[in-house]
């Protein structure tokens, strides 16, 4: 009993921290690219999932539903990036994170306007029968979760690592003078860093909400916890984000389960006081960098 | 200043009724307008108890304004969104008295809304009827002289589940309650009750409202003896904790409390909602009531005119919270008349008052009113809800 206990721990751990993470890649990649802290990722974690939502209440089937889904996320992510963030590229990033937080609530009220206040519930994607595995149980919808974020990491991976946008993706964060110097252009830089945000937020709301529900302010504390699990990543790279995102979901299912339940979300906050009280100067660096 | 103003917008207001009259062909008595202050969490976290409570007070606004008013004085209510946030409810209370200077007020919606209010009605000594269900509200009664409530005690609520456990033969259970308020007075009650009762607490867990996994705390309850699980909150956590328990294969006995009482949590957990059992108000089970029951009249009507306005089956208990409320201000208000503290006292008075939460009997010692009978257990079959009757 107290092995599957154990086990049950960890799988719940390691679904949520899956989530956190791809919440906080989303966060990397626009920091890194642009210097900005982008605080509207969760609200395209939540568009992905309510969209979904309706275009399966249209009757089209799920894998239809997923990508139309994460397409116009997408496109949501390319029209923020044109419309709030390029006319302020002179503002200072201060300026620019205040913009992303006043697109957050921009996004989150429209959301309730259209589809109401009330959760709603998406179907898991392969069945809800159980699986037993060393006494604890895993529900399908977990091992996507997991999956989708391991594909998602090594395909990120391998974008910036592998191929030219990717490679100018890296030049831009390393030393955005620099790569316009060498003929990057940083407001397409720009561009892709977001659209391909959204489509990483608008996938993982995909997965995670027929786990729990969806609603319209399901992102405030998904990209909270994205966020943390970034700022442990340091916002650089893909593997830091994995690690810090399933630091962070381990540590609060564990918390839940032999702490007390209490106190799991106060977990996540001082995960993320300490990670800002360590990191603060390094996060200031990288600004000055720019 | 503040004089200055109050002059100017007295001048507007007087310029505005001349105005009005000229058009109404110089009639001169127009009976006094009775304004009423309503705040509910219309939007945010808890607006599956504030939309209704809001819809409620505007259908029965126009109902009563239709059909004359109140002794020929036209009801305003003037509703105010909280947004679930106790701040806003505090500022739009104060709003309510002091610049709309209301009679009354209805609601919060939520038991944390209505404590934070507390000390602002006292002051202003103006007749709070709360929406929310915990007994802190009206208890201790002598430091809550204006203040009264028309949902069921939580107190009501335990001792029900209790006494189906006992039926059951089950006396070892686990709670898993929400950290917020509904659910910390509900887990407070839960406690206090369960040595009357020879519950044993086996296991004690909490949830955050916004939560979206609760297998970690399932998990450490299937490690104890509990032979059954009570969960307190409002929705979307226990259709998650319903959900989870099924992931989970774990098929102990779920009770819930009052806060499920509404269609969606079995919209949201679905197949996994079946089997779970809660005391609730007679209103879900109007229709399967005997015609002998003296709420029957009263809930089957505000059953049919509230579902006439908004959609079949979309009747709820915390519409009904509402509905009692404003029922019972309105008789206050026909016996003395606008004045709040005459109100205050109408409402103390009030007894075999036929409501949707039950039927009333208001004292000086007791604000709600209510009994053991004003709750019956529920539980969810196929979807519906079904009298589980002794």
């Amino acid at each position: 009993m107290v092995t599957s206990q154990l086990v049950q721990y960890i799988v719940s751990g390691i679904t949520m921290g899956s989530i956190y993470a791809i919440v906080g890649l989303g966060f990397t990649i626009i920091y890194s690219v642009t210097g900005i802290i982008n605080f509207a990722q969760g609200e395209f974690v939540m568009l992905g999932a309510m969209i979904g939502f309706s275009l399966l209440g249209l009757g089209l089937p799920l894998a239809a539903a997923v990508v139309i889904s994460v397409v116009l996320v997408t496109v949501v992510g390319i029209v923020f990036n044109l419309v709030a963030i390029q006319p302020a590229r002179r503002a200072s990033t201060i300026g620019l994170i205040i913009i992303t937080i006043g697109g957050t609530l921009f996004i989150r009220a429209l959301a309730g306007l259209y589809w109401g206040r009330d959760a709603v519930p998406l179907p898991a994607f392969t069945g809800e029968q159980s699986l037993r595995f060393l006494g604890a149980y895993i529900q399908p919808q977990s091992l996507w979760v997991i999956g989708v974020t391991l594909v998602l990491m090594a395909g990120v991976y391998v974008l910036l690592n592998r191929t030219l946008i990717g490679k100018a993706l890296k030049a831009a964060a390393i030393n955005r003078r620099a790569a316009a110097l060498v003929g990057i252009d940083a407001r397409r830089m720009s561009l892709i860093s977001f659209g391909l945000a959204a489509a990483l937020g608008a996938i993982g709301g995909l997965v995670m909400a027929p786990l729990s529900f969806a609603s319209h302010d399901m992102g405030v504390m998904l990209g909270l916890k994205g966020f943390v699990a970034a700022a442990m990543g340091g916002f650089t790279g893909v593997w830091g984000v994995l690690l810090g995102g399933l630091g962070l979901g381990l540590a609060e299912s564990f918390a839940a389960g032999y702490i007390s339940s209490a106190y799991k979300d106060a977990i996540a906050l001082l995960f993320l006081f300490a990670v800002l009280l360590i990191r603060a100067r390094s996060l200031v660096a990288g600004e000055e960098g720019s | 200043m503040r004089k200055v103003a109050a002059c100017f917008l007295a001048m507007v207001m007087l310029a505005g009724m001349i105005a009005f009259s000229a058009c109404d062909g110089g009639e001169t008595e127009e009976a006094e307008t009775y304004k009423i202050g309503a705040v509910f969490a219309v939007t945010g976290f808890n607006s599956p108890l504030g939309e209704p409570e809001k819809q409620t007070a505007e259908m029965l606004e126009q109902q009563i304004n239709d059909a004359g008013g109140i002794d020929g004085h036209q009801l305003d209510i003037i509703i105010y969104d909280t947004e679930s946030d106790e701040t806003k409810c505090l500022t739009s209370v104060k709003k309510l008295i002091e610049q709309d200077g209301v009679l009354a007020v209805i609601g919060p919606s939520s038991s944390g809304e209505s404590l934070a209010i507390l000390d602002t009605i006292t002051q202003a000594e103006v007749p709070l009827v709360s929406c929310a269900a915990s007994s802190k509200i009206v208890e201790p009664v002598d430091e809550r002289y204006w203040v009264f409530k028309t949902p069921q005690s939580d107190t009501l609520a335990v001792g029900e589940i209790y006494a189906y456990l006992t039926d059951q033969g089950i006396s070892k259970i686990a709670l898993i309650t929400d950290s917020g308020g509904y659910g910390s007075t509900g887990r407070e009650q839960l406690v206090a009750l369960a040595d009357d009762w020879d519950m044993t607490i086996v296991a004690d867990e909490k949830f955050g409202t916004q939560d979206t996994d609760m297998t970690s705390q399932l998990t450490s309850i299937r490690g104890t003896e509990a032979e059954a699980v009570i969960c307190w909150g409002t929705n979307p956590g226990p259709s998650v904790i319903a959900q989870n328990m099924q992931a989970l294969g774990m098929d102990l006995p779920l009770l819930n409390s009052h806060g499920i009482a509404n269609k969606q949590f079995i919209d949201l957990a679905g197949d996994a909602a079946n089997g779970v059992i809660f005391p609730a108000g007679k209103l879900l089970v109007a229709d399967q009531l005997p015609d002998t029951d003296p709420q029957k009249e009263v809930l089957v009507s505000y059953k049919e005119g509230f579902e006439a306005l908004y959609g079949e089956g979309t009747t709820n208990t915390f519409g009904g919270h509402a509905y009692d409320a404003i029922m019972m201000l309105v008789s206050a208000l026909e016996e003395v008349g606008p004045d709040s503290a005459a109100i205050r006292d109408a409402l103390e008075n009030i007894t075999e008052f036929p409501g949707t939460g039950g039927v009333f009997n208001m004292s000086a010692t007791d604000h709600n009113g209510l009994s053991a009978g004003a709750f019956v257990l529920i539980e969810v079959v196929d979807g519906e809800w079904v009298w589980l009757q002794d």
